[in-house]
């Protein structure tokens, strides 16, 4: 009976929300052109004098490009969420006889849809400027996993930071430590010419483990432990974000 | 529910001893009052009067510090899910989504209580409240009438016995706002119970049962128009010469019948 409702309430919700991202897809968009400038930066520009000791740049850096995507795409979640609460549709929603918690899942499966639909983009992008991958079916489905799991991660970092803001600018600027945080790992360049704490740093820090999974996974290499440290930092991070993300919301209601 | 008062039918909504505090602020410092079914009941009082506070616990968006309260005879504290059931609210700002269309709106409501047919409900409701041509229409490109008639609209879907009106024509201009009166008028006629709020006292005065009137946190005041006048000392009578006031003015200029069924 409860979750009937939930599965409902959260399917209405959702469609609500996805109705939004189809008449503003220039979201998607703006959400996916710092990555590809980045990307088109790094490749063309910077790209040529770091050794990476593979062949191709651009496919050391796409994993790395990726994430960021995500962190930008999530700033949006946040908005949208501080958006509701500040136009009183929320109060509406929470006086009716709607599952608690709905309201914050529509959001939540908004952002993964909208985030991989950015994503899209910059694959499509890459594939233009000579990314090749002769990864197959199973690998790619390990990396949507991987991509998946880390966007519902940071998607709930992002609630936290729509519900307590105090400003629509507020609320959007909280990823941009997440947006900066692949620049101190092994997303653009190998970890061992950094100094030693920088270094440290790089390499225990959330975004190495996975970039270097992704990065494995995508130029069939084996993935090793990296995949079960990048897989544990996905899941604390995501049930932290979740817990605290309900805290505050209770906060928020009464 | 207590131990008094058999035979006596359940108030739709039952107010004792509601207090409220913002850090210092003592918001209600007290408030009793009941609403007997399908009345419309104003609470009158000026900004900062406790009336918002008052609607959002009644709406289980706030608890309240101390004191009962039921709704259609659930308790507000132990019961919020059956008092939601039973209400509708519409807040002081219009909480329609502009960006979805007014149709939209209201088949999401529609969904979201689990009505059957969204789709003719929400047609329904728009041929109801003048909405069919701006139906399809984002709720953005609304005038401020056209979005309050639609956010009541959406109140109204699954027919809640209780409706909570927040302020519900501030900001209107005098047209939207008759339009606003007739549809609380047909609310209430259909057996609908109705909690407004206002700061208008024109408005207690035209659309009430029953009006109380709100300050510092208490009711200082609470009954019929007639028997409020009674506590007054008796009106002397003065002929005056009646000037028309300038919404009346306003509306015969303008004209009030472009919209349908109106009576001023």
């Amino acid at each position: 009976m409860m979750t009937t409702r939930f599965l409902s309430n959260t399917v209405a919700l959702l469609g609500r929300s996805m109705r939004h991202i189809a008449r503003s897809p220039d979201t998607i968009l703006t959400v996916a052109i710092t990555p590809i400038a980045l990307m088109l930066l790094f490749t063309y520009v910077f790209g040529g004098a770091i050794d990476t000791g593979t062949n191709r740049y651009v496919d050391y850096l796409l994993p790395g490009i990726l994430l960021i995507t995500i962190a930008m795409g999530i700033s949006y979640t946040a908005v949208r969420l501080f958006a509701d609460m500040e136009g009183g549709i929320f109060e509406r929603f929470q006086s009716m006889p709607v599952a608690r918690s709905s309201p914050l899942w529509a959001h939540v499966l908004t952002s993964v849809v909208s985030t991989g639909l950015s994503i899209a983009v910059i694959l499509l992008v890459a594939l233009l400027i000579g990314f090749r991958s002769g990864a197959g079916p199973l690998a790619w489905l390990a990396v949507t996993g991987i991509l998946v799991l880390f966007t519902l991660a940071l998607t709930w970092l992002a609630v936290i930071a729509g519900l307590s803001a105090k400003s629509v600018e507020g609320a959007g600027a909280f990823s941009y430590p997440l947006v900066f945080l692949p620049f101190i790992s092994s997303a653009f360049v190998p970890t061992d010419t950094m100094p030693g704490p920088v270094r440290a740093f790089a390499e225990h820090q959330p975004v190495t483990s996975i970039v270097d999974t992704i990065r494995d996974l995508l130029a069939q290499q084996a993935v090793g432990n990296q995949v079960w440290v990048a897989l544990g930092w996905c899941l604390a991070i995501l049930v932290v974000g979740y817990a605290l993300a309900m805290v505050t919301y209770r906060g928020r209601l009464a | 529910m207590t131990t008094t008062m058999t035979q006596r039918p359940e108030p739709a909504i039952r107010v004792r001893g509601l207090t409220r505090s913002y850090k210092d602020l003592h918001v209600l410092r007290g408030v009793d009052f009941e609403v007997p079914r399908g009345s419309v009941f104003a609470l009158l009082g000026s900004n900062g009067a406790g009336k918002t506070t008052i609607v959002k616990i009644l709406s289980t968006l706030l608890r309240a510090d101390d004191g009962t309260a039921s709704v259609n005879g659930f308790d507000l504290a132990t019961q919020p899910d059956a008092v939601r059931e039973s209400i509708s609210l519409t807040g002081q700002f219009a909480a329609v989504d502009g960006i979805l269309t007014g149709r939209e709106n209201l088949t999401l409501v529609a969904r979201l209580r689990g009505v059957a047919n969204p789709g003719r409900v929400a047609d329904d409701l728009l041929a109801r409240f003048d909405l069919i041509e701006a139906g399809s229409r984002r709720a953005a490109t609304y005038s401020g009438g056209m979005r309050r008639r639609l956010d009541i609209a959406m109140s109204l879907i699954g027919q809640p016995s209780v409706i909570f009106l927040d302020e519900p024509t501030t900001g209107l201009d005098p047209q939207a706002r008759v339009e606003v009166w007739r549809v609380v008028r047909e609310l209430a006629d259909r057996g609908t119970t109705v909690l407004l709020t206002t700061q208008y006292l024109e408005e207690a005065e035209h659309l009430a049962d029953r009006i109380a009137i709100l300050h510092q946190g208490r009711i200082i005041a609470n009954g019929t128009l007639a028997e409020l006048r009674q506590r007054f000392p008796a009106a002397t009578v003065e002929y005056v010469e009646k000037q028309p006031s300038l919404e009346e003015i306003f509306l015969a200029i303008v004209g009030n019948d472009t919209r349908r069924g109106v009576t001023p």
